[in-house]
């Protein structure tokens, strides 16, 4: 009797969910296209795509969404560009250089923002016992974080010196990775090397003391341990799987280079947004909630998140390697287990909503190493962010969780007011202030880096 | 007496057919026994940065979670239907006009679901190929300027490997199959032709070489009654090259099994090389033991392949000498 009518209720409750979710359906109107296919590479970051998955959101919105795991950011992209892909977890700098045709071009679009931080640089064991000697400790013994590249700039020398090249990994020509990566070094005095497209070089090597070249994310770790590289920037879990694997130390997260950095978007193309509006606004819709879930009740969620994220079909590392970033720690060398909060950010501080902003801010680097060849004045990172983050769709998407009280309007940046520009950022590991209105006066605070005027 | 001394010699020979059958059954067992101990002791020699090498015990292990893990997943995808069904329902209430459709399952491919895969990709690659392949080396086997005109052409692109046009092939599949809801998915076709280059060359060679060397008594005799060319093909080179045939069919499958599953690693196409890459790259603790269960299944299926080619062969050709192992 008693199962009997505990059934009855569960069924009656999921009724009505079912019913209110297609009664707001009628409002927002039906998704135009229902099976899609999503691309992601295997990295803890892609969280917000698995879980709006395992935990229904997709269906909710009346979307059957297939997700599949990608060989690398290239493949990855082209899916998108040619339809194979209906969207995909993205570098943030990959549908920027798309618009402006660096690399490959087309239109593409973000409506969401996947998350904040969760990168790290590793060293090899080598790098790293000849850097130790040059960093302070604290009164346990410790290493003082965080670890600016000045510690490693001896090291390169030495390298030079010696006559082999000092070689770096990193996972796209435009990823988050390679300009936080160069920003680090850069800030500790070492050149990492200039792009020339005008001249056909896209190796990015010009002028170089540090030699950084592409290696998809997974391979990271394998690629060190063979030698062929001595560090490398990429996401989580692959610098925490080079401590468990005793091959590397991390040296220094993104959130130490620039506090609550914008890192991967959702991406998908412009043509898609314009023939399904319906699916757009019901895909960011979904993604808003996972992000939600993800950070709940101070990360509440995140052990069981990080279990789904272990399964073999989307990060598949083991739970442990996971954990260890995602639960608000990370261990740099063993043993050496930090508390970092905010490590992996989903949607605390408006982790989501896609700033023009951080859009400029990639465009920066864009210039600063080559990428773009010429001078652009400041409107121009103003309209090219313009036509690539869309938080119009954001908006729409929000607005209709908060009338269907799936959120409450506190949770999101105030609509009327927003115009899209985080305020000047100040939390950089070079203490260089960032203001998204003036990215010319903001490239000629670098002391390495090209800057008005200046072509290679 | 007699009668004894008659039976004598077949009770010797039954004797030595069991001998025969005891050797046959045991060597092999033997064989494989020193195999898993040799293996199960080596394996614990070679640590690797993700943890001791697999050894037989915990490929066996890993045999049943895949299993299992196939199982669950069968689960979520009969409650995947239940909800759509639902989900369907609620909204033909509110939207009368609405026509329920019914999408497939969007969840993850299991191990035995890549078996399939691969093996439905190896098997219509090798009859695509097989189709074009037969035709096209009768022919070249009966005309002497015809083989002199396209030998070149076999012998440069035979020893290419598939994997070498598999970027060609990619980037043409995408550039031609271009449609809004395709019937078979663009990995697919890509496997697909990639396993068809491989299997075209020796397939065309053999049924070449077995045409071309028929016995000429036969093709006289075919001569003397004045066969049509089509009966001629029909009654005295098929039969006669059939043998050939099929040796180059086996040789084709053999290496369009090893070829696919590269394929599949290289470009990520659904199938078993995938499974393989993805876990590779997934470097989790239980990653290598099952790579180890893959490159085990993916062994005793391509021996199973041959075996079943040979098999074929034994029911069409009365020429048993080339039928054997």
């Amino acid at each position: 009797m008693l199962n009997v009518s505990r059934t009855l209720v569960r069924t009656l409750a999921l009724a009505t969910a079912l019913f209110s979710g297609v009664a707001a359906a009628a409002e927002l109107g039906y998704p135009e296209k229902e099976e899609l296919t999503f691309g992601f590479i295997k990295l803890t970051d892609m969280a917000p795509i698995a879980i709006a998955y395992e935990k229904g959101y997709f269906e909710d919105e009346g979307l059957y969404v297939t997700i599949e795991a990608q060989a690398n950011w290239k493949v990855l992209l082209d899916g998108v560009i040619d339809g194979r892909l209906d969207g995909a977890h993205m570098l943030a700098g990959q549908p920027i250089a798309a618009n402006i045709g660096y690399g490959t071009s087309a239109e593409i679009i973000t409506p969401f923002s996947m998350d904040l931080n969760g990168n790290g640089i590793t060293v090899s064991n080598d790098v790293w016992a000849k850097m130790k000697v040059n960093i302070p400790k604290q009164a346990n013994g410790k290493p003082v974080h965080p670890i600016k590249a000045d510690a490693l700039k001896p090291v390169i020398e030495q390298f030079q010196d010696e006559g082999k090249p000092f070689k770096m990994g990193m996972v796209f020509p435009v990823s988050t990775h390679n300009y936080e990566l160069r920003y680090w070094l850069a800030a500790g005095g070492i050149h990492p090397g200039y792009y020339a497209p005008h001249k056909g070089d896209t190796s990015g090597q010009l002028d170089a003391q540090a030699l950084l070249s592409v290696t998809p994310p997974p391979q990271m770790p394998a690629t060190l341990e063979a030698g062929t590289i001595y560090g490398y920037c990429v996401g989580e879990p692959w610098n925490q799987q080079a401590v468990f694997k005793n091959i590397g130390v991390p040296v220094v997260t993104d959130y130490e280079i620039w506090k609550n950095n914008p890192e991967k978007v959702f991406g998908i193309t412009k043509a898609f947004a314009k023939k399904y509006p319906n699916t757009t606004i019901r895909l960011t819709r979904a993604l808003i909630r996972a992000a939600m879930w993800l950070d709940e009740n101070n990360n509440a969620n995140r052990p069981e998140a990080v279990k789904i994220l272990a399964q073999s079909n989307y990060v598949g590392a083991d739970y442990d390697v996971i954990a260890n970033s995602m639960t608000g720690t990370f261990e740099y060398e063993k043993g050496d287990k930090r508390e970092v909060p905010d490590f992996n950010v989903f949607f605390r501080y408006n982790a989501t909503y896609p700033y023009y902003s951080d859009a400029v801010w990639y465009l920066t680097q864009m210039r600063r190493w080559g990428q773009i060849s010429e001078d652009k004045d400041d409107s121009w990172f103003e309209q090219v962010a313009k036509s690539v983050y869309r938080p119009d769709i954001y908006q729409a998407a929000a607005e209709s969780l908060i009338k269907e009280k799936l959120a409450t309007p506190e949770m999101f940046p105030d609509f009327d007011s927003e115009d899209g520009y985080r305020d000047p950022q100040t939390h950089f590991i070079d203490g260089i202030v960032y203001d998204g209105h003036q990215p010319n006066a903001y490239l000629q605070k670098f002391a390495i880096g090209l800057k008005a005027g200046q072509v290679l | 007496m007699a009668t004894f001394s008659q039976l004598r010699p077949f009770a010797k020979i039954r004797q030595i057919d069991w001998q025969r059958r005891i050797k046959a059954m045991l060597l092999p067992l033997i064989g494989i026994t020193v195999f898993l101990l040799l293996w199960a002791a080596g394996a614990t020699q070679i640590k690797t940065s993700l943890g001791t090498f697999p050894g037989p015990v915990q490929v066996a292990q890993q045999s049943v979670n895949l299993i299992n893990e196939h199982h669950a997943e069968r689960e979520k995808e009969t409650a995947f239907y239940q909800r759509q069904q639902q989900r369907n329902a609620e909204r033909v209430k509110v939207d009368p006009s609405y026509v329920a459709k019914t999408r497939a399952y969007t969840g993850k491919e299991t191990f035995l679901d890549q078996i399939g895969t691969s093996l439905i990709t190896v098997m219509s690659g090798f009859a695509l190929a097989a189709l074009i392949a037969i035709p096209l080396g009768i022919t070249i086997g009966l005309s002497k300027s015809l083989h002199q005109a396209l030998n070149p052409i076999i012998q440069v692109f035979k020893p290419v490997s598939p994997l070498a046009w598999l970027p060609l092939i990619t980037m043409v599949v995408s550039a031609l199959y271009v449609s809004p809801d395709p019937i078979l998915a663009k990995s697919f076709v890509n496997s697909l032709l990639t396993v068809t280059l491989c299997c075209l060359w020796p397939m065309v060679i053999n049924t070449a070489v077995g045409v071309s060397s028929i016995n000429s008594d036969w093709v006289n005799v075919s001569k003397v009654l004045r066969l049509s060319p089509l009966k001629h093909v029909q009654k005295i080179v098929l039969p006669a090259s059939i043998p050939a045939i099929f040796t180059g069919m086996r040789l084709s499958l053999g290496v369009a099994w090893m070829v696919l599953i590269a394929a599949e690693m290289l470009a990520q196409n659904p199938g078993l090389g995938k499974f393989v890459w993805d876990e590779f790259q997934n470097g989790s603790s239980s990653s290598l033991s099952r790579i180890m269960t893959a490159v085990i299944v993916i062994g005793l299926i391509g021996y199973l392949l041959d075996r079943s080619m040979l098999q074929l062969q034994r029911l069409s050709s009365w020429d048993k000498s080339s039928a054997q192992v």
